[in-house]
């Protein structure tokens, strides 16, 4: 198999002011097509970072990208992007920031009616039902989270990168979105690039997981976790095995969490 | 930068408050204070009248004051006579064509400049000269080339309305979240897209910061061309009647004047309430 996303030796280096921040080095990887590709580091090591890159918002100091076999070189319009950050538009309501993608480019000559039973059903799949005519700011963050992920998902690209998605809510509600994102993604075939600072997290729903070492960002470990699907994030925890990848994967990450401590 | 602006557009001496930036108090508790102010502010309005009704011609001479009542029965006798209607309508005409062009003008600068700083650096000093003329000045000029029709109000008006539109438009252009822009993009944004899509809502707080503001300069405006070039309207109706030492005449025009001030600054909050209503949920 081919993978879709590929960066071959990237390197970052932010300059503020006088200050250099050495983001990203020499970072070489694969994802594969139809993959759930969970990425795990330290905060500042360049997680987002490498994401802006995958989507081409930003160009490699060194080395390159390439998307589909091609060199990134602007824009990569084939993925859709839940950033860290909350994305909505804040002037318009939870369907009209859904419906925003389908408005865009090409997807805009599609029929109305195909479009608007298009972001009905995505923001029913969300469990937003009910709350279309809300403004962003009229939503809890879990919500505004279910809008954005409906927002990505509505125009069915083939990758979808999200930046730590889950990262502000209470447990409980971060494990129904994972469960809800995994009946969501198994079996469409389409490709997830997770970033996650959870361990846990990334173990219960990636078919990979990359550790990151700590500023500047380099891979640290790959595992495959080969664990059966379709998963049950609740009880997967104390499936046979988990506790083994866990383990191993933490040895990889601890290091670096104390150096960044120190930092 | 902004401050600066507006003490120079205005002429009629306003102050630049940020009041934009208050927001419908719909809190349960702030009711009664509502009623307060309400009922204060009527009184007070009584008060006053009732006070200059009778300083009038004990105190004062009404020669330089007039009264309430002299005031109303001018008002009627220009309303009888006719010339009223016709001074609010061509006075009104002027104030709106004005307010769209400068209006206009500033919008499309100012996203000018808020979309490409390159643009924004090269025109800089010009727009800075340009704002530091004192636009009074600019009539005799304007006269001379347009002669005393409408279009050297309309030209007149639209100057004063300009920088404080283009000043707030670049602000809020310059404001706009780059996140937001990047995240479109991913979608396939186009450039024209990006603008319509984020720059112009993005902005439209600001723009409408600017209108409320630059609404009154436009009456302004259009009253000032008016007393220069003496032919029509509320200006012209202001100038003749102190000319002629008809004080009651000249209060009347100036309080039709400021009717028409509120008027139009309240039609333009409420579109402005209209296409800002995700910012009264955000409140
Ligand atoms: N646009 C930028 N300009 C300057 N420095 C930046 C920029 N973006 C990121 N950085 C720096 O690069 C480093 C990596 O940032 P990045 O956001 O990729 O980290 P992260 O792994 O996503 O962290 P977190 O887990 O906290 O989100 C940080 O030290 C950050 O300060
Ligand atoms: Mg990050």
């Amino acid at each position: 198999m081919t993978p879709i996303l590929e960066y071959r030796d990237l390197s970052k280096v932010f300059f503020k002011g006088e200050q250099r921040i050495h983001a990203l080095a020499h970072v070489t990887a694969e994802v594969e097509e139809g993959e759930l590709l969970a990425i795990v580091g330290p905060s500042g090591c360049g997680k987002s970072t490498l994401l802006n890159l995958s989507a081409g918002l930003m160009e490699p100091g060194t080395g390159e990208v390439i998307y589909r076999g091609r060199p990134l070189t602007c824009v990569n319009t084939q993925v859709s992007y839940v950033t860290q950050k909350d994305n909505l538009l804040p002037w318009r309501t939870v369907e009209d920031n859904v419906a925003l993608p389908l408005g865009l480019g090409e997807r805009a000559r599609s029929s109305r009616d195909d479009r608007r039973e298009r972001v009905a059903r995505y923001i029913e799949m969300v469990g937003l039902g009910g709350f279309e005519k809300h403004y962003p700011s009229e939503l809890s963050g879990g919500m505004r989270k279910r809008a954005q992920l409906a927002r990505s998902l509505v125009y069915e690209p083939d990758v979808l990168l999200m930046d730590e998605p889950f990262g502000a809510l209470d447990a409980q509600l971060k494990l129904v979105l994972q469960a809800e994102l995994l009946q969501m993604w198994e079996g469409t075939g389409k490709t997830l690039v997770f970033v996650t600072h959870d361990l846990t997290e990334a173990i219960s729903i990636a078919d990979r997981v990359i550790v990151m070492s700590s500023r500047p960002g380099r891979i640290r470990a790959i595992e495959h976790i080969d664990l059966p699907r379709p998963r049950d994030v609740f009880g997967i925890r104390f499936a046979a095995g988990f506790g083994d990848y866990f383990e191993r994967l933490w040895s990889a990450l601890r290091e670096d969490i104390r150096q960044g401590q120190e930092v | 930068m902004t401050d600066t602006a507006v003490n120079q557009a205005g002429v009629g001496s306003r102050s630049p408050v940020d009041e934009v930036f208050l927001v419908d108090p719909s809190v349960r508790a702030r009711r009664r204070q509502t009623v307060i102010v309400a009922v204060s502010r009527s009184a007070l309005a009584v008060l006053g009248l009732v006070v200059w009704e009778l300083v009038s011609d004990r105190v004062i001479s009404s020669f330089w004051i007039s009264s309430p009542s002299a005031i109303w029965s001018a008002l009627l006798r220009f309303a009888v006579e006719g010339q009223l209607l016709p001074a609010v309508w061509v006075t009104l005409l002027e104030t709106a064509a004005g307010f769209a062009a400068g209006a206009g003008a500033g919008i499309l600068v100012g996203l000018a400049f808020g979309i490409s700083p390159l643009i924004a650096r090269i025109l800089d000093p010009y727009l800075v000269a340009l704002n530091s003329i004192p636009r009074v000045a600019l009539i005799p000029l304007f006269i001379l080339w347009f002669g005393i029709g409408f279009e050297t109000k309309l030209l007149f008006a639209a100057t004063l309305v300009f920088f404080p539109v283009f000043l707030n438009t670049f602000a809020g252009a310059r404001d706009v979240d780059r996140d937001l822009i990047d995240v479109i993009r991913v979608m396939g944004a186009s450039r024209l897209d990006v603008v319509r899509r984020v720059f112009i809502p993005s902005a439209l707080v600001w723009v409408f910061a600017g209108l409320r503001m630059s609404i009154p300069f436009a009456l302004i405006g259009a009253v000032i061309a008016e007393m220069f070039t003496s032919n029509e309207g509320l200006g012209y109706l202001i100038a003749v009647t102190a000319n002629q030492y008809d004080t009651a005449g000249s209060f009347a025009s100036l309080l039709v004047t400021t009717v028409l001030g509120l008027a139009l600054t309240w039609g333009v909050s409420q579109l402005e309430r209209r296409a800002l209503r995700w910012r009264l949920h955000s409140a």
